[in-house]
Order: structure tokens, then C-alpha cells, then sequence
């Protein structure tokens, strides 16, 4: 299927540089195995905790499955574990490639990376399943895993930069803007909101320094900014390589991609306070936090775009090449999920949407359908050219993949829709005495039938998931393409 | 690699001439479209910037004057105003009285309603249909300490074995076993009793046994056929109701040690009025007397 990706300018005429250094590899390709499987438990999780939620007998009346420990590990799971292994996996791709450098500190920084970040999924899924949480949103680890991780940022951000000062290119390409604007704000984030106290060097308890509303507003600068930064920007570096690469096209607009880089920068650092619209914020930085969520519709929407209109001339390579529709319609899901976005902070929307299963679905509208699907894009055009295969070894089941997904995004953010703005109103609902129409327990009961077509949702995300794990074993299972069949893809630049 | 800017076929754009592993970019300008509603997005946060608080000085509001406590003030003042004549006149009536009246009957169901769904359905459920482990059916006849409207009214004010009022229903059933009054084989032998009142007992002797022992320690406050008292609170042990259970082993623990079953006294927590609503909500559940 990707004959035409992987040999770059089929009819290039010879290169007049010297060869391209010789890549470090192994790491990267234990990073996408590591994606894949992340990606399978964290759905799985994720299917227990919606189970859970419809029938909370689920919860097995055990500490270690209750749904307050089950959800911490299904997101951190997607989010760092299959998200971060996908990040770590395309920034060293990338920033190789796209620097024509091998990766500062080549192979023993590569492992040590590997090694170092499995070791951080393992101690914060420990911590969970045993009760150690620091009950902050995408932030409970607690210090001792934070500290690891500090330390594993911190020689990730060296092997990036590194690559990129011993870069042949004399440009940086927008890929690894992004990239670097992810791992030093994620790490500015992390340092910023994991301020505690441990209660003994010997315990695992800590905490938290800060306390009342500041803790709160630190909290949700972070947890806002996670999404900004560790979803959305290093996706976006994913989208700005991989896309021109599927389509085999050129960027949209460099314009564009400057503007939108940096208004999307600038602005979604101050967008937090509207997690807490109506809370003990005060008033003024709950206005700030609307307003530049609304400032940030269109720099979110630049990318989109630039990823969107990248296709214009290919727009026939949907047709027969469904790794690329992952990535296109991830750009969809995108555009759609940062329009909500900004209607969701307006105070007055935020009073219905708020505390409801809306945040829910909008939150899975973003990550099941733009990180996600972006992330199966990159790695059905990655893993053949990481093993020197010719292609994935189905693309039927990549077809597969990419419908049992969508359906399964679609009953799952429906529902979700369905189901939130219902709890809202029901929440709201006076009768004509002047009393709430309904109980809390009534809105719970009502949310029963919807809670059980999400839970159909996530199969069906996680059944594609499984065929992917399937299809990428498959692929690597099979023989290595002869070398004359297979030019390395960093020999195919084209020529001048 | 020296810049090179070429034409691409396809948009007849030219590319910005950099390339990275095969990737250019085009020099496309920005969408105007996008552009200008970027701006407007901007021009839209000046605006409300200045209409709504947005300054970090105690006290500062914009132009509008809007504040969140504000409004909700505003929003509660106009939900009590709309109640408060209403709720006077449940405040300043007996139970009884609210009952009988058709409008202020109809007033008290609906907020007896939110009232029992959000303080008692937790123990009670949301239907007052009762749950296993001591928590009684609201929604039959069987009532332990009464179900005419002054009773109910009591229950709730003062609660059952509440600590935090002295009018509360208070009487302790002792623990035979535990305070040494029978021993264990006694206790057996007047559970075969109390099962022989609903004609379940399969020991006739234990039976004969503990009916002596039924009537020394139990017929002052169960009555004599274990048909109750709702001024000790002493439930019916002649029908098919069981707060604890009615298998043997369950009216063997009730006998060794007691329940004790509580409920807090809502007068000291709830408005007068909200109290009154609950009582007349109760009593219609199905098994007011």
C-alpha cells in the first residue's frame, strides 16, 4: 500500500550531499511496539471503567478495581503511556530525519529513554492500583514517580535539542517546533503543578505545597496546558511530518504554520481558568481563561487547516490508502473537538456543560478521534519503513480498523452529548412550585442507557485496536524485503 | 542545501525552497477568511474584557457590573421570593392542616418530593420502599413508631435514637445474649417462638419453651402475640415484615444483641416548613394511617 511513500521521489535523480548518517533506530522501533501495546491495555481500562459506570457491581467491591482507581489508570494509560510512547517514538523519528542528524547520544540515549519511560508507566499504574495518588487530574503520580520522570524529561529534552543543534538542515523544520514546544512546556507543567511534600522519604504519601483556589488554578493551568501541549502540540509535530508523507505533498502554507505555531503558544498557556467557571476563582481570571479559550479557535484551526488543505492534489489517496484517512479524519475530529472547546469555556455554556458527561465526550471526541487516529496514521505508514517492509501486511484490515473506530468514536461522543446535556437540564429543571424537578439519583438512572451505548463505543475502539496489534505483528512477523526492493527512506531525498 | 523556490504543479504556488527528508512547504498566504476571524475572536475578548470583571483588583467589575456571586444572590432571592408566602403559610400550620388544604397540599407534595429525595431516599429510597439492613418501608402500613401525620411528623422532628435531641424515639431493646439475661440455648428457643407466630417454627418444644420466655422478657413491649407497639417502637413480629430479617438466624442475632436501628432528628437540620412537606410527602407514600 505505501510503495510510493517509502521510495520518497521514486524518479529523484541522485543525490548530490553526502549520505545521510546512520539513524538510531532501535529505541524507535521498541517505542511503536510500546504504543501499540499501551494503546491496547489503556482502551481495555478504559472499557472496564465505562462497564463500571453501568453496572457498578464492576467494581468487584474490591480497593484495587473500584472505578476511583480504575480511572486514574485508563487515562494516564492513554494519555502517557500509549500517547507518550507514540510522541517519543515520532519526535526521534522525526527530529532525525528532519535534521538529517543522528540522535545526540545515539543509541544508549535511545534506551535509556525507552527504558527510562517504561519504568515511569510501570511506578505511576503501581501507585494507582495500590491507592498512592496525589488526586490531581493527569498529575497523580506521586513524587517519587514524579521525580523519575523529571529526570527522564530532562535527558529527553538534551537528546531533542542536541539533535537538533548537530542538524545538517539550515532550517528547523514546524514538526519540531512543535516538538520542542511540547517537551519544555510539559516539562515547565510538570515541575509547576507536582509541589509537595512527601510525609516521609520512606512513604509514598506527599502533599501538595500550595493549597485552596491557587492549588486549584495551578492544577488546572497544568491540566489544561497537558492537553494544550502534551496532546495537542506534540500531535500536531506527529501531523505536520507524516501527513506531507502519506500524501506525498507539500505543506499548505509555511505562513500559516508560523501564525498558527505561535498565537497557539501564546495563547493556550492562559486558557486554564475555565475548568473553574462558578467556583471559588475569582471572577477576573475566570473571564481570562474564556477569553483566550475563544482567541484560541483559530490558531487551533491554522493547523487543521494546514493539515487539511496538505491533501489538495491527493485528495484521491483516500480512496485506496486508509492509513492516510486515519490521519485526515484525525484532522476532522481536530477541528471539530477545538471548536467545542471555545463554546465550552463561554461561562454561560460552561453553567449547562459543566460537571456533566459533556466534558466526557468532548475530551473523547479529541482523543479517540485527533490523538488516536493520528497516531494509527503515523504508525501504518512507520512500521513498514521501520522494519524495511514493503507494507503493512493488510491493508483490508486497516480498512477494518478505520470503521470499526470511527463507528465506535461516533456512538461513544453521541452518547455522551445525549447524555450530558440531559444531566444538565435535568440538573436545572425547576417545577412550577419553584423546586428541582428531579433528584441527583434520578439524573444518575437517566444516565444508565447512554453509559451503555458508550460502553459499545469502546469496544468497538478497542476491537480496531486489536486488529491493529494484529495487522502490526503480522507485518514485523514477516520476511525482510529484499535491500534493492527497499531503499532506506533517508537515501530518497530529492534532489536539488 | 541552498534554498531552491519551485512552482508546484498541482496549486501553481510556489514552495518556500527548504526541504526536510523530502518534505517542502508551500508559500501559500494565510486563509483571509481565517484571518479575520482570528481577529474578531481578539476583537470579541476586548469587548468582553471590558464588560466583565477582568482586573485583578478586589472589587473590580466591568462594565456591566456582572459578578458571579451577584448573580447567584439574584437567583435565589427570585427562588425564595416565589416560595416564601407559601412556605409561611406550611410553616405556620400543623401537618394536618397543610393535608387538608388543596393548596397548599399540592405545594407540600412537590417539595416534599425534592425534600425526601435528596435527605432521606439514601437510607429510605428514592420511592421510601425501605432497604435491606434496618432501613424501613415507607410505602406500606407496617409503621414502627406510627403513621398518622402527627407521628410521622414526631419521627422525623426528633428522629430515632438521635443523641442531638432529647424528645427522640429512645427506647433500647436489650441484648439478651450479650447482657447475660438468657444464654444461648434460651435465645434459640424463644426464636422458634417468635417463628411459630407466623407458623414457621419446626420445633415444637423449643417452641413450648420459648413461649414462656417470650412472655417474661419480650410481651411487655411485643405484645403478648408479638402484634407490636408503636409507642415503645416495637415492630410486629406476627407478619411477614423484617427489618433485619425473619430467618431464624437473623432472629436469633436481633434477640443476642439488639439492632438499635437510628435515624437522625431533622428538626435541628431541615426549616419547620420543610419538615411539615416531608411529613404530609410521607404519609402519601401509601400506608398513612
Amino acid at each position: 500500500m505505501m510503495d510510493g511513500n517509502v521510495a520518497e521521489r521514486p524518479g529523484g535523480v541522485a543525490e548530490a550531499r553526502p549520505a545521510a548518517p546512520e539513524y538510531v533506530d532501535g529505541p524507535i522501533r521498541a517505542f511503536a511496539i510500546a504504543t501499540v501495546f499501551w494503546g491496547v491495555v489503556g482502551f481495555l481500562v478504559g472499557v472496564v471503567a465505562a462497564s463500571q459506570l453501568a453496572w457498578p457491581q464492576l467494581n468487584l467491591g474490591l480497593e484495587w478495581t473500584s472505578f476511583g482507581r480504575i480511572r486514574p489508570l485508563h487515562t494516564s494509560a492513554v494519555i502517557f503511556a500509549f500517547g507518550g510512547c507514540a510522541l517519543f517514538c515520532t519526535t526521534l523519528y522525526v527530529v532525525q530525519r528532519t535534521c538529517r542528524a543522528r540522535l545526540f547520544g545515539g543509541e544508549p540515549m535511545g534506551w535509556f529513554l525507552f527504558w527510562g519511560y517504561q519504568l515511569f508507566i510501570l511506578l505511576a499504574a503501581s501507585g494507582y492500583v495500590l491507592g498512592y495518588t496525589q488526586g490531581r487530574e493527569y498529575a497523580e503520580p506521586e513524587w517519587y514517580t514524579d521525580l523519575w520522570l523529571t529526570l527522564v524529561w530532562v535527558i529527553y529534552l538534551v537528546a531533542f535539542v542536541g539533535t537538533v543543534i548537530r542538524r545538517e538542515e539550515p532550517h528547523i523544520y514546524v514538526a519540531n517546533w512543535f516538538f520542542l514546544a511540547f517537551i519544555i512546556t510539559v516539562a515547565m507543567l510538570h515541575l509547576g503543578n507536582n509541589i509537595a511534600l512527601p510525609i516521609d522519604l520512606l512513604h509514598a504519601k506527599s502533599y501538595s505545597v500550595p493549597s485552596g483556589v491557587q492549588d486549584a488554578m495551578i492544577q488546572w493551568w497544568y491540566g489544561h496546558n497537558a492537553v494544550g501541549f502534551f496532546l495537542t502540540a506534540g500531535f500536531l509535530g506527529i501531523m505536520y511530518y507524516f501527513i506531507p508523507k502519506q500524501a506525498d505533498r507539500p505543506i499548505y502554507s509555511y505562513r500559516l504554520s508560523i501564525v498558527h505555531f505561535w498565537s497557539l503558544v501564546f495563547l493556550y498557556i492562559w486558557a486554564g481558568p475555565h475548568h473553574l467557571h462558578y467556583t471559588a476563582l475569582p471572577d477576573w481570571a475566570s473571564t481570562l481563561g474564556m477569553v483566550f479559550s475563544i482567541m484560541l479557535w483559530m490558531p487551533s484551526w491554522g493547523g487543521a487547516i494546514n493539515g487539511l488543505m496538505t491533501l489538495s492534489g491527493a485528495w484521491d489517496k483516500l480512496r485506496t490508502d486508509p492509513a492516510l484517512r486515519f490521519s485526515v479524519a484525525a484532522v476532522g475530529f481536530y477541528a471539530m473537538a477545538t471548536f467545542e472547546g471555545p463554546v465550552m469555556s463561554i461561562r454561560a455554556v460552561n453553567s449547562l456543560s459543566h460537571y456533566t458527561d459533556w466534558t466526557i465526550g468532548h475530551v473523547h471526541s479529541g482523543a479517540l478521534g485527533w490523538n488516536g487516529f493520528i497516531t494509527f496514521g503515523a504508525l501504518y505508514w512507520l512500521i513498514p519503513v521501520l522494519w524495511q517492509r514493503r507494507a503493512m501486511w493488510s491493508t483490508r484490515l486497516i480498512s477494518w480498523h478505520f470503521w470499526l473506530a470511527t463507528l465506535g468514536i461516533v456512538l461513544y461522543i453521541t452518547a455522551m452529548w445525549v447524555a450530558g446535556i440531559m444531566q444538565g437540564l435535568m440538573w436545572r429543571a425547576y417545577d412550577a412550585n419553584g423546586f428541582l424537578q428531579y433528584s441527583f439519583v434520578e439524573g444518575v438512572a437517566a444516565m444508565h442507557p447512554y453509559y451503555v451505548i458508550r460502553l459499545l463505543g469502546g469496544l468497538l475502539y478497542l476491537g480496531g485496536a486489536l486488529l491493529m496489534a494484529f495487522n502490526v505483528w503480522r507485518t514485523i512477523a514477516a520476511a525482510p524485503q529484499p535491500a534493492a526492493a527497499m531503499p532506506a527512506p533517508a537515501a530518497a531525498v530529492a534532489a536539488e | 542545501m541552498p534554498t531552491k523556490i519551485e512552482k508546484d504543479a498541482i496549486t501553481g504556488t510556489d514552495t518556500t525552497g527548504h526541504e526536510w527528508d523530502g518534505i517542502k512547504e508551500l508559500n501559500t498566504p494565510l486563509p483571509r477568511w481565517w484571518l479575520y476571524v482570528f481577529y474578531a475572536t481578539i476583537a470579541f475578548a476586548a469587548v468582553w474584557v471590558v464588560l466583565y470583571p477582568a482586573l485583578p483588583i478586589p472589587g473590580a467589575t466591568g462594565l456591566t457590573g456582572w459578578t458571579a456571586r451577584g448573580a447567584l444572590r439574584e437567583e435565589l432571592a427570585a427562588g425564595s421570593q416565589q416560595q416564601q408566602a407559601m412556605l409561611a403559610r406550611i410553616r405556620a400550620a400543623t401537618p394536618a392542616e397543610v393535608a387538608a388544604d388543596p393548596e397548599m397540599r399540592a405545594f407540600a407534595l412537590a417539595g416534599g418530593r425534592v425534600a425526601f429525595a435528596n435527605t432521606c431516599a439514601a437510607c429510605h429510597g428514592a420511592g421510601g420502599q425501605g432497604a435491606a439492613g434496618g432501613f424501613p418501608s415507607l410505602a406500606d402500613d407496617d409503621w414502627l413508631w406510627g403513621g398518622s401525620l402527627a407521628a410521622i411528623h414526631r419521627t422525623i422532628t426528633h428522629g430515632v435514637r438521635a443523641d442531638d435531641d432529647n424528645d427522640t424515639h429512645a427506647t433500647l431493646m436489650p441484648r439478651f445474649l450479650a447482657d447475660g439475661m438468657l444464654n444461648a440455648a434460651q435465645v434459640g428457643d424463644t426464636a422458634e417462638f417468635v417463628l411459630s407466630l407466623t407458623g414457621r417454627a419446626d420445633d415444637a418444644p423449643a417452641a413450648r419453651r420459648g413461649s414462656l420466655l417470650f412472655a417474661e422478657n419480650c410481651a411487655s413491649c411485643h405484645g403478648d402475640r408479638g402484634q407490636g407497639n408503636q409507642e415503645m417502637g416495637a415492630p410486629r413480629l406476627d407478619d411477614q415484615v423484617w427489618l433485619y430479617g425473619g430467618d431464624k438466624a437473623s432472629i436469633v442475632r436481633s434477640i443476642a444483641y439488639s439492632r438499635r436501628g437510628a435515624m437522625p432528628a431533622w428538626g435541628v437540620r431541615l426549616d419547620p416548613a420543610v419538615v411539615n412537606m416531608l411529613a404530609v410527602y410521607v404519609h402519601s407514600l401509601g400506608g398513612g394511617d
